[in-house]
């Protein structure tokens, strides 16, 4: 049974680490537009050259 | 693929609208104007014509021509300094609000900005607030640059004087999605290592592993006591210092209660406490907080005259050269240069040119005002022919208009004004529920003493007011989302409440009932042949008055003719020989030499051709579709007013729809408008008032609660409570109605709750509140409350969706 402690323990810090990644989402202002991007990763990317856009982070909350 | 060979109306391959001269074209593709042909022309150019495959005609009318050196005091350092956001050694970061932004095409050409003009780096759009944020090399472009190369492709940036204000960044602020987050982090995990508990799994056997549960518990539920829930500490906190019991008092009394029984049960080891609970409940109550304040982000509430006016102004000096300059720099005695279509900053007296000044936005008159040299023209007039010069006699802070401002209506918060029913319910609530808890412990102190502390705090964990609160979140959002869906952007929650209250309806007139920059016009005398029209076109072609561009839209454009002799004769008319004819228009002195004193609503236009006189063209107000329908109805249910700043010319057609008892005031001064409103509320009325105007800014203020009227949501309105599309002017009623059903579900979803409630205080009372029990009665009735909510405004919403006249997105 004292495995239980070891992977409760574990699984927590796991949750911890995707909930840091959430804040984190949130205080670099992804969720500010949430529209625009939905809409600039279907444009074609043929006629630009460097392509700047920022990547769209999904980070998910965990349960 | 589009083609418009199959249509039989031609349509402008970039806007959209019929085109009606074929002068422009490029290969088969059709232009209405020669502006959105050159538009066409740079972004094909540019290579950038996918423009056009994202979207059909999305571009904007470019009808309307930009001055050339509009943006010429975007070269001026200090203004650059007071617009941009950021600067390093090369770079410079500017957010322009592009107004015009309304579709992916939009968005694409905006972020290729590039290939336009090479010295920007960057440029990325927010299509939810408009804007466009760029970044440029200051070295190889320039912010005029910028500005320049977005009008060139139609985007013309919209810079006021508000863009120079000290406090204009407003910040997102993110804390609100944080503590939903941590909150909702929190009570998912709780609920997961509570299941032991739930289900006996850990029997007492194993003390050990139930411990390590119960302490990771409390580890978890510490970010959301201390920081999800320290809004319902700070709030009613500062309620009972000012001697007021609000809704986040009980709830605090309650969070406080239940994480103090658990940390006991907790740290005693005698049981595992009610943290699941308590995490729910503030996940909950976060929740429906934020769906509540989630309002239109590209909507402000809070315009005054600075978003109206310009940033720069050009400044004569005294050897006669140009100087752009920050009209909030502008001194008493600058000589200003007022282009066509501009707005003039500060009161000044005419100097030099042709002044016609609209007036119709700032006080309200229907028909622009002639001026000539000497005389004073009000800032906030907007020129509509051609270029003038004047001078500043009073700075812009002081003007006429700006005045207004100054006003105490715009000091005070009307937020602090009335108390929400919300907060008296909860009050009556938490009597009601501290009665029950003290009947509770005299109860078990007589008959099991061991009881008492158990049943108390049980009772105040399981039945605090979080239902109402969720239940006031959960309708306020839902109905703040329906009325967005008709055009109603209310400003925050309140504003339904308050409408729900409302009894006396007060109109403003220009703008308002009339629609905006329309006219009524008609045609009185002899039938017109095609070629009698064809002249009066092309004379009233030739001048700017805004009577003879009425009749230009009025008469249905045929051919260009020749036009030879044509005069102007201010205040009395024009007349001109066209095709061999003579034809002469204007006032009826100037036409058939005598002055006829009727005195009818709306203005003449009398014509003659060749010295024989044909008819007149009545030039009216064009009232909005539908208005008597929805007077008629309002009629049943207000007190109607209307408060005009024009003339009373009107009156007796206003009389014909209104009816003859409803007080109609005309020539009424911003001020007079906001005394008004006063007046009414000093007499117990609840006033709703309706305008469109900067002059309308005090009365909206001072109203219970303020529409501002817009045709278009992205024009600037004055300060309000909310925002109504012309389009959707004749649902008020409903729409009124609509809001007025807020309290009725709010209690429909309390009620429901409060049967919750007995359940759990059933259990609660005989001090025998099982953590398992807490855990499933607090998210079903979290969970029917919403469903109940979101199910009653839906349906209430159903009356409204059968008259929706405008369904289009945004």
């Amino acid at each position: 049974m004292s495995a239980i402690f070891i992977m409760i323990g574990a699984s927590l810090l796991l949750a911890i680490g995707f909930l840091i990644a959430f804040i984190w989402s949130v205080k670099s202002n992804q969720y500010e537009d949430d529209y625009t991007p939905s809409v600039r990763i279907l444009f074609d990317n043929t006629t630009i050259q460097e392509t700047k856009q920022e990547t769209n982070n999904n980070t998910k909350k965990t349960k | 693929m589009y083609s418009n060979a199959t249509q039989t109306k031609v349509t402008c391959y970039h806007c959209g609208e019929d085109v009606v001269e074929k002068h422009y074209h490029i290969k088969e593709k059709e232009f209405c104007c020669r502006g959105c042909q050159t538009v066409y022309e740079i972004i094909n150019k540019s290579d950038l014509c996918s423009y056009y495959d994202l979207e059909q005609n999305p571009g904007i009318n470019q009808k309307q021509e930009i001055r050339k050196g509009k943006f010429d005091f975007l070269d001026d350092a200090q203004i650059i300094k007071k617009l941009i956001h950021f600067q390093d050694d090369t770079h410079q970061h500017i957010i322009f609000y592009l107004p015009q932004m309304h579709c992916a095409s939009c968005i694409w050409i905006l972020e290729h900005l590039n290939k336009i003009n090479s010295g920007i780096i960057k440029s990325q759009v927010n299509f939810i607030k408009k804007e466009v944020t760029i970044i440029y090399n200051f070295h190889e472009t320039s912010l005029k640059k910028v500005a320049e190369a977005l009008t060139l492709i139609g985007y013309e940036p919209h810079i006021s004087l508000n863009d120079v204000s000290t406090d204009k960044v407003k910040k997102y602020d993110t804390t609100a999605i944080v503590k939903l987050g941590i909150a909702g982090f929190c009570f998912g995990n709780i609920m997961m290592l509570s299941f032991p508990e739930y289900f006996s799994l850990a029997k007492s056997d194993d003390i050990g592993l139930k411990t390590w549960f119960s302490y990771l518990n409390l580890f978890l539920a510490l970010p959301v006591f201390f920081y999800s829930a320290s809004e319902f500490f700070i709030s009613g906190y500062k309620g009972l210092r000012q001697k007021f019991l609000n809704i986040d008092a009980p709830i605090a009394i309650a969070v406080l209660i239940t994480f103090g029984r658990s940390l006991y049960e907790i740290i005693s080891g005698t049981g595992a406490g009610y943290l699941d609970s308590m995490s729910g409940i503030v996940f909950f109550m976060l929740i429906g907080r934020y769906f509540q304040n989630r309002t239109y982000q590209s909507i402000s509430f809070d315009r005054d005259f600075t978003s109206y006016f310009p940033l720069g102004v050009s400044v004569i000096n005294e050897d006669g050269t140009e100087k752009q300059i920050s009209v909030a720099d502008l001194k008493v005695g600058n000589r200003i240069k007022i282009h066509n279509d501009e707005i003039i900053p500060a009161d000044s007296i005419l100097f030099l040119g042709k002044a016609t000044i609209d007036y119709s936005f700032v006080s309200g008159e229907s028909l622009p005002v002639e001026k000539s040299i000497g005389e004073i023209a009000y800032a906030g007039g907007k020129q509509t022919s051609g270029a003038i010069e004047l001078e500043v006699v009073k700075e812009v802070s002081q003007s006429y208009l700006t005045q207004l401002w100054n006003n105490e209506a715009f000091k005070e918060n009307k937020e602090k004004v009335k108390v929400s029913f919300i907060h008296r319910v909860s009050r009556y609530f938490t009597y009601f529920l501290f009665s029950i808890a003290a009947i509770a412990a005299i109860y078990w102190s007589i008959n099991d003493p061991s009881k008492v502390w158990g049943a108390v705090t049980a009772i105040l964990i399981v039945a605090c007011p979080c239902a109402l609160l969720l239940s006031a979140t959960f309708t306020n959002g839902n109905m703040i989302r329906i009325l967005n869906k008709y055009k109603l952007y209310v400003k925050n929650a309140s504003v339904i409440e308050y409408m729900s209250e409302i009894d006396t309806v007060v109109f403003d007139k220009t703008g308002t009932i009339t629609e905006q920059g329309k006219s009524e016009i008609s045609f009185q005398g002899i039938e017109l042949f095609e070629t009698q029209s064809q002249l009066i076109h092309s004379l009233a072609n030739q001048s700017n008055h805004p009577l003879s561009k009425s009749i230009v839209s009025f008469l249905p454009f045929s051919k260009r003719l020749n036009i030879k002799n044509y005069k102007e004769f201010k205040g009395f008319g024009t007349s001109a020989t066209i095709n061999g004819h003579f034809i002469k228009m204007g006032s009826s002195d100037f036409v058939l030499g005598k002055d006829s004193a009727q005195l009818i609503s709306g203005s003449r236009v009398y014509v003659s051709i060749d010295e024989e006189f044909i008819g007149y063209f009545i030039v009216k107000n064009a009232y909005r579709n539908g208005l008597e329908k929805i007077v008629s109805s309002l009629h049943t249910q207000f007190d109607l007013k209307i408060l005009s700043g024009d003339n009373s010319s009107e009156e007796n057609y206003l009389k014909t729809i209104f009816g003859n008892k409803t007080e109609m005031l005309f020539e009424q001064k911003p001020e007079d408008k906001l005394n008004f409103i006063k007046h009414l509320q000093n007499n117990h009325k609840k006033v709703l008032m309706i305008g469109d105007g900067l002059n309308d800014a005090g009365a909206l203020k001072q109203s219970n609660v303020g529409i501002a009227i817009s045709d278009n949501t992205n024009n600037f309105s004055p300060a309000c409570d909310a925002v109504l599309s012309g389009k959707n002017f004749t649902l008020l009623k409903e729409l009124v109605n609509y809001c007025r059903k807020q309290k009725t579900i709010i209690f429909s979803s309390f009620v429901l709750s409060i049967l919750y409630n007995f359940v759990g205080l059933f259990f609660a009372v005989q001090g025998d509140l099982k953590p398992v029990i807490a855990a499933i009665l607090m998210p079903i009735s979290s969970i029917s409350i919403v469903l109940l909510t979101t199910g009653l405004s839906s349906f209430y919403e159903l009356k409204l969706k059968k008259l929706n006249p405008d369904k289009s997105q945004f």
